[in-house]
């Protein structure tokens, strides 16, 4: 039987995919797609503490993370559609300007 | 117990495979169509952390609305890739320079995680007590301790709905 270690490990190989990918990428798109890699590995370290200690907190917790996660992507991708007509780019190098 | 655990590895190397081909892909519609197969394994793992509410809304509210969103975008936008220049000869995720550091960092942050994760209660083999597995036991809980939170949440929903309408609209005077 997996313990809870083995969950936490996983969890954070996963977070630092997450990680990797939005200090590596240079694409709007796979940068917000990196981010849910790592909402996704901090739900699954929620769900194995609330496992471990026997209680339904760390699953309600997971509930309102994907809330925010639903609400993040909305806003995220209406900003990159945003960004993408202004400059006909997803490279985040070429949103430098404050002002245009 | 020996299938249990053979589950886990299968469904963490499907996850883990599934995000680092996330990043290594240069065409998004692979990426999310990837992190789809990786939001399905985490799916399994909830499922063997006795979550069986949590691995049926990862499959109906992430891999169902979320992902479908994103790839409703990337096909909106048509830009299937990074545009540096040398996109087309170098990997993106083979480029010199300042990315060696991004690797390096995320290389440090995964073992700084592992240490901070590990740290307590290392020795506890299995999970001790029973699980909270039933769905009414979580509304009833949702739904009187966290209802406060709950109620914020439908507003931020709202919030989040107005903001994309108005931050994806068209300006009237431009076409």
């Amino acid at each position: 039987m997996p313990v809870l270690n083995q969950y936490l490990i996983l969890s954070a190989i996963l977070f630092s995919i997450g990680t990797a990918g939005v200090f590596l990428r240079r694409n709007l798109i796979t940068i917000l797609l990196s981010i849910e890699i790592m909402l996704n590995a901090v739900n699954l370290t929620f769900v194995a503490f609330g496992r471990a200690l026997g209680s339904a907190d760390g699953q309600i917790i997971v509930f309102f993370v994907m809330t925010v996660a639903a609400a993040e992507a909305a806003v995220g991708l209406a900003i990159v559609i945003g960004l993408f007509r202004h400059r006909e780019s997803l490279n985040p190098d070429s949103f430098t300007a404050l002002k245009w | 117990m020996g299938s249990e655990s053979a589950l886990f590895h299968l469904f963490g190397a499907i996850a883990i495979i599934a995000s680092l081909l996330v990043i290594a892909q240069k065409n998004p519609i692979y990426s999310v169509l990837l992190l789809i197969a990786s939001f399905g394994a985490l799916s399994g793992l909830y499922v063997l952390l006795d979550a069986p509410f949590v691995a049926v809304i990862q499959i109906i509210v992430y891999a169902g609305a979320i992902m479908v969103l994103f790839l409703f975008v990337v096909m909106l936008l048509n830009a299937p890739h990074e545009d540096t220049e040398h996109d087309l000869e170098v990997h993106p995720l083979l480029r010199g320079g300042p990315l060696r550091a991004g690797a390096l960092l995320a290389a440090a942050l995964f073992v700084e995680l592992t240490w901070a994760l590990t740290k307590g209660g290392g020795e506890s083999g299995g999970f001790p007590g029973a699980a909270v597995t039933s769905v009414a036991a979580i509304g009833r809980s949702l739904f009187t301790d966290y209802a406060f939170a709950f109620e914020v949440t439908s507003i931020l929903i709202l919030v989040a709905m107005v903001g994309a309408v108005v931050l994806a609209r068209r300006e009237p005077g431009t076409k």
